[in-house]
């Protein structure tokens, strides 16, 4: 089944946060923010904005009624500056005005002072000052320090990677509209519309009741609306509660770059050691995590850091230990991989190291080192049908990595202005929330008397294609036509206390929840029907709208059944709960079974190097996935490409920069680039894993947002390894990403002193 | 007041001509389906369809309207998605849908409008062309893929397009809705006076004006080139090739002059904006702007090219490389404008390349830019004029590197002291292009790039190294 949305959206007739039709009296709300990275306020002037005719408002933090506090895991971030700002783009207050461009024109009248404190952007810098988000943490396996005098090869290093923009096309937004008795109905453009509840009622001093969050869909949010959709909806309805008029807050784009957080940089050190026969015996890493100004997700991301800090191998002895660094940016926040990427970075450069050093090919070293049923993760869990080895045999049989590497080679010696490189990137990514008690969903399932049926869920559908899969949920439950399913907007008068949509585990998590509520209805239903045809109820299916007894068609239709059940007064709406089974985790110990099942998968990316210009060109990338048995081809293998692209952008041309003040300099799109359609490898082949599947997945298949996006590491690693057949002197710096510039550098670097 | 035809109808307003085209359909029209991205032109998610008669033919080109001024659609058609739905889907839409083209969904319309346009396009339909029509569109959601799988459908499904009859041919083929062929007549029945908007800011694409101060220009007339002064033809005369400073990036690249004197010319420009931009943005304005980076600057500096400048009283000429005085300082006074640009055409024995080199390959602004031209006779360098953008705060014509090379032969050993000539006359900084010191080994590297392309025989990497 294709998305269901995908005809709406090639006629434009999908609806977005700004298709909404205003209601009379709507205003517009700017986000004045602070200019200045570190300081305390002395004074701040609106007199000159608010005398702008059709400026109606001024909001700040001094007309909030409950708390000045959107912090969601630490209570450590206003929702508008009272004294102290501490990055750039920190909002302020509020301009309410009859029109965007009004408020933007009221904006440049606001005259502030700051009186500037020390400006730290360096999370190194951070953590020696002990300016710390929360305090380390350590994941340990084994026992390292005994272990390096038994290691034959020892090698240590530094790897950096810097963040990410999220770029989703629509920028952050909310629309919040007064409705009776002090209640304010919020659209928000929201992966997380609990969140956004749940901080609104807290800033508005008002119970959760009051406030309903609802969400039709969004135009992209990869991690970047998850906590950081919440502030612009709050406002929203912070000024709905002043004014009792509608305000609708969408950031331009250069003040949603600016404002919002991206994708952790990393800075980490490494150590890994080898046995005699090139077996990984010990690793020691040490992440430091720029965490930005307040602490948003940042421990949540730290932890899945260390999770994935060893990625597709099994090493014996580990100790990572993890710094959440407090500097002067933008609070860095979830972004697709949620941290995996950039452990998994580490180990991948320690790896390519080590390869360099021994002169060997660094996919037989990785080869030699991968995970198998039975080995223990550092966090305790122990891994359970792993598939790495099989999906390893299968490149191989598919593609013939052998050959890929001797063609590379002569290709290599014949040519002097070229170079082609190569690299594997394994990947394993655990799914669940790694917070285990947000591991739960429900899914609201109306039958109506003709019928249709009518499903709500938790899920926020951002492209990835989650309404399709609980469509198809609900359409497979009940055998009738997936015409007669409609998906209802993500709702929390109709869903409640949801955990946002993330972790790859939105359709896990519904989509059971959904199962459940469909497979109770049609239990009730069966036993309706046995009690009409006089069998037992065991004996009753559905399919294609029919009713049948033990295979044999009856005339009872489907929506008989229905209407023959209301007219009985029997429940057509069922409410299911699911909560993942057997995960746990003990934060004191560091240990537990914190996720339900992996996906694995394997990329081989080849490039070809233009050493005169300095830049590169994908020739191909090559995937076998881990899907389980998927339930939607089209849906899944679109997140593999999307998500290996997006990696792919993040390891080559998507170069965040901050300057010392603390100023985005990389602030528009044209500073800042993601890939366009002539960047992409000219072919992406994706080989299914021919599985069982896992029961713990929504009909055995697996969850699929994330894990891609981890592919795109090997795009890095394979410039390497080009830059090195033309530069042999060349010392890899693992310096993510390799922009254009790094690689010319890397090509010439003995020249560039002159 | 600007009327024009909007999708199947014809509009009048009274919203200043240097108003959006994208706040008029999306929020004074209630077309939605045109979305906001990025408002520099950078994304493609507001992309529409501008449609004028050219010698009795309907032309489409897409552009960005979050960069065209209203007053740029003055007699014209602009297609929105909503002028492009049928009661089913068009064959571009239902190949999007087929390939899983659109996830999130949000730059999906900009897709479809552009790869219609391919579809509109008065040329055989290649694949390549259908990329190229996209060009301009970003997706953060899809990676591409499938929009390429849905590219090479349309692509193919273009086969038997009628050339001659494309309209009609669209039409039965249900690509586009029938109205279309009332669009020249609509068209016709338009008042042909241009709307009074001499005051104010003097724009020609707007594509740069927009980005640099949008809320300057928004709630105001401006004074349009193209509508008012209709200065966009290309000419020969003897030797020399005369434009108008109006004429378009995608002027240049459709012009027959321009692609038989330069037979690297779609390749070049390729490495320039995007299919959208460069159907809005002018040769003179790129000029005029005086970005140190511009990348037609840099191409026609190395053309030795002169400009002139029109005010009320009189013109004047000078040559393009004497036009920069310091960083945004031009030799021109207020009351001028850039009217046209001319420049010898190359001869037989002289030879053109140009290089750029961004973070990204395609749609981004130059790190840094070259362009040269040099002429050989036996193996001696007879003529050349070198330029390069990025190293220094205007667009440099290299004088002496190119006094060097004059009279010297044809060496690698030549090309490598000229190299050091070069590196004295550049003065690049750290920015977030990137750093003074990648910004001189690119710039040597294209330079050493001009001569390993334009000769592959004498020059090699090796041979420079």
């Amino acid at each position: 089944m294709k998305n269901i949305d995908s005809k709406g959206h090639v006629t434009g007739k999908s609806i977005y946060l700004d298709d909404i039709p205003l209601i009379q009296g709507t205003q517009f709300g700017v986000v004045f923010d602070s200019p200045i990275a570190h300081g305390t306020i002395t004074s701040v002037d609106y007199s000159k904005a608010l005398a702008i005719p059709g400026v109606i408002k001024i909001i700040t933090h001094e007309d909030i009624p409950g708390e000045n506090q959107i912090g969601g895991i630490i209570p450590d971030e206003q929702l508008f500056s009272s004294t102290e700002v501490h990055f750039v783009g920190q909002p302020i207050a509020l301009i309410i005005a009859e029109s965007d461009q009004i408020a933007f024109e009221a904006r440049k009248c606001i005259e502030i002072k700051i009186s500037k404190k020390n400006i730290i952007v360096d999370p190194r810098e951070a953590q020696q000052k002990d300016l710390l988000i929360i305090p380390p943490r350590t994941f340990e396996l084994g026992d390292t320090e005994n272990s390096w005098e038994n290691c034959a090869h020892i090698f240590e290093g530094q790897a950096d990677s810097n963040g990410q923009e999220h770029l989703y096309i629509e920028t952050q937004g909310a629309y919040a509209i007064p409705m009776e008795n002090g209640h304010i109905r919020i659209s928000s453009s929201t992966q997380g519309p609990t969140a956004v509840q749940r901080i609104t009622a807290r800033v508005l001093g008002v119970g959760m009741h009051k406030i309903e969050v609802d969400v039709v869909r969004i135009g992209g949010g990869f991690g970047g609306k998850e906590d950081q959709a919440t502030p612009w909806a709050v406002m929203a309805a912070l000024g709905v509660s002043i004014l009792n008029l509608p305000v609708k807050v969408v950031l331009s784009r250069l003040d949603d770059m600016r404002m919002t957080g991206k994708r952790h940089p990393y800075s980490s050190d490494y150590k890994i050691g080898f046995s005699k026969d090139l077996k990984v015996m010990a690793y020691e890493t040490t992440f430091y995590q720029n965490a930005g100004a307040a602490a948003d997700l940042s421990p949540a991301v730290m932890a899945r850091t260390l999770f994935h800090g060893t990625n597709s191998y099994f090493i014996p002895n580990v100790k990572m230990t993890a710094y959440s660094c407090k500097t002067n940016l933008p609070p860095n926040t979830a972004f697709r991989g949620f941290g995996g990427p950039q452990g998994m970075f580490v180990i991948e450069s320690a790896l390519s190291h080590a390869a360099k050093e021994l002169g060997i090919s660094k996919h037989k070293l990785q080869k030699n080192n991968l995970l198998i049923n039975g080995d223990e993760f550092p966090y305790g869990q122990i891994a359970d049908g792993v598939e790495l080895n099989s999906i390893w045999q299968e490149m191989e049989s598919k593609f013939d990595i052998g050959s890929i590497e001797k063609e590379m080679d002569e290709f290599n010696s014949s040519h002097t202005d070229v170079k082609k490189g190569f690299s594997l990137m394994p990947v394993t990514f655990g799914i669940s929330f790694t917070k285990t008690p947000m591991n739960q969903a429900r899914a609201l399932v109306h039958i109506y008397t003709d019928g249709s049926v009518g499903v709500s869920t938790g899920a926020v559908e951002m492209g990835q294609g989650v309404n399709t899969k609980m469509l198809q949920i609900a359409a497979h439950v009940f055998l009738i036509d997936p015409k007669r399913v409609k998906l209802e907007s993500t709702n929390t008068t109709r869903v409640a206390n949801t955990s946002p949509s993330a972790a790859s585990s939105t359709a896990d998590l519904n989509g059971k929840a959904l199962q459940k509520a469909c497979n109770t209805l049609l239990e009730r239903l069966k036993t309706c029907a046995a009690d009409h045809l006089g069998v037992s109820s065991k004996d009753i299916t559905l399919k294609n709208g029919m009713v049948y007894t033990n295979e044999n068609p009856t005339d009872l239709t489907w929506e008989q059944l229905v209407m023959m059940a209301f007219l009985k007064r029997i429940c057509l709406t069922e409410n299911g709960h699911y909560a993942t089974p057997k995960i746990n985790f003990d934060m004191k110990k560091e240990k537990g079974h914190p996720f339900a099942y992996h996906v694995y998968g394997l990329a081989l990316t080849q490039v070809t190097l233009d050493c005169i210009r300095g830049t590169y060109d994908f020739d191909a990338v090559k995937i076998v996935h881990d899907f389980g048995k998927t339930m939607n081809p089209s849906v899944d293998f679109g997140q593999v490409e999307g998500g290996l692209i997006q990696g792919m952008g993040w390891m080559t041309m998507e170069d965040l920069r901050y300057n010392n003040d603390g100023q985005l300099m990389s602030n528009t799109l044209s500073t800042y680039k993601i890939p366009d359609i002539y960047s992409v490898p000219k072919t992406v082949t994706i080989e299914p894993l021919e599985t069982n599947g896992n029961d713990m997945a929504i009909l055995k298949s697996k969850a699929v947002g994330e894990p891609p996006l981890m592919y795109g590491i090997g795009a890095y690693f394979a410039i390497d390894q080009a830059i090195k057949s033309f530069n042999p002197n060349f010392n890899s710096t693992f310096d993510a990403p390799f922009t254009h510039e790094k690689v010319l550098m890397a090509l010439y670097g003995s020249l560039v002193s002159e | 007041m600007i009327e024009f035809i909007l999708n199947n109808k014809p509009v009048k307003t009274d919203q200043p001509s240097g108003s959006l085209l994208l706040d008029f359909v999306r929020y004074e029209q209630s077309l939605i389906g045109t979305k906001i991205g990025c408002r520099e032109g950078d994304c493609g998610a507001c992309t529409v369809l501008i449609g004028e008669l050219i010698d009795g033919k309907l032309n489409y080109r897409q552009v960005t309207s979050c960069l065209t001024p209203l007053g740029n659609v003055q007699g014209k058609h602009v297609v929105t998605i909503e002028g492009l739905n049928m009661e089913s889907l068009s064959p571009v839409q239902q190949f999007m849908v087929d390939e899983s083209g659109s996830q999130c969904g949000f730059c999906t319309t900009g897709f479809v409008v552009s790869l219609t346009q391919f579809c509109l396009a008065n040329s055989t339909p290649s694949y390549k062309d259908a990329i190229a029509s996209i060009d301009g569109n970003i997706c953060r959601c899809t990676g591409y893929k499938p929009i390429e799988r849905a590219a090479k459908h349309i692509t193919e499904s273009l086969t038997d397009k009628d050339q001659n009859e494309t309209l009609d041919w669209l039409i039965a083929q249900k690509f586009i809705p029938s109205y279309f062929n009332q669009i020249p007549e609509m068209l016709n029945a338009l008042p042909k006076g241009n709307h009074d908007s001499q005051n104010g800011t003097l724009m020609g694409g707007g594509t740069d004006l927009y980005v640099q101060k949008l809320d300057q220009l928004i709630d105001q007339d401006v004074d349009l080139i193209l509508n008012t002064h209709g200065i966009n033809n290309i000419e020969i005369e003897n030797d020399s090739c005369t434009l108008g400073a109006g004429s378009t990036a995608t002027d240049l690249l459709e012009s027959d002059i321009f692609s038989s004197a330069f037979p690297r010319l779609k390749k070049h420009i390729k490495l320039v904006a995007s299919s959208p931009i460069r159907n809005m943005a002018t040769i003179g304005g790129n000029f005029a702007n005086a970005s140190p980076i511009g990348d037609f600057t840099a191409f026609f500096l190395a053309l030795n090219a002169k400009i002139k400048l029109t005010n009320k009283d009189q013109n004047r000429t000078i040559y393009l490389k004497d036009f920069y005085k310091g960083y945004k300082d031009l030799d021109k006074s207020t009351d001028e404008i850039v009217s046209t640009i001319s420049f010898k055409l190359p001869t037989q024995d002289s030879h053109f390349n140009f290089e750029k080199v961004s973070k990204r390959i395609h749609l981004d602004i130059a790190s840094v830019n070259t362009a040269i031209q040099i002429s050989i006779s036996e193996n001696e360098i007879t003529q050349t004029h070198l330029s390069a953008g990025g190293v220094g705060p205007i667009p440099l014509y290299l004088r002496e590197t190119c006094d060097f090379l004059l009279g010297k032969t044809l060496s690698p050993e030549t090309v490598q002291s000229a190299n050091e000539i070069l590196q004295s006359e550049i003065n690049p900084i750290s920015d977030v292009r990137g750093s003074a010191n990648y910004k001189r080994l690119l710039l040597r590297q294209l330079f050493y790039a001009h001569f390993i392309t334009l000769f592959p025989d004498q020059f090699t990497l090796d041979s420079l190294k």
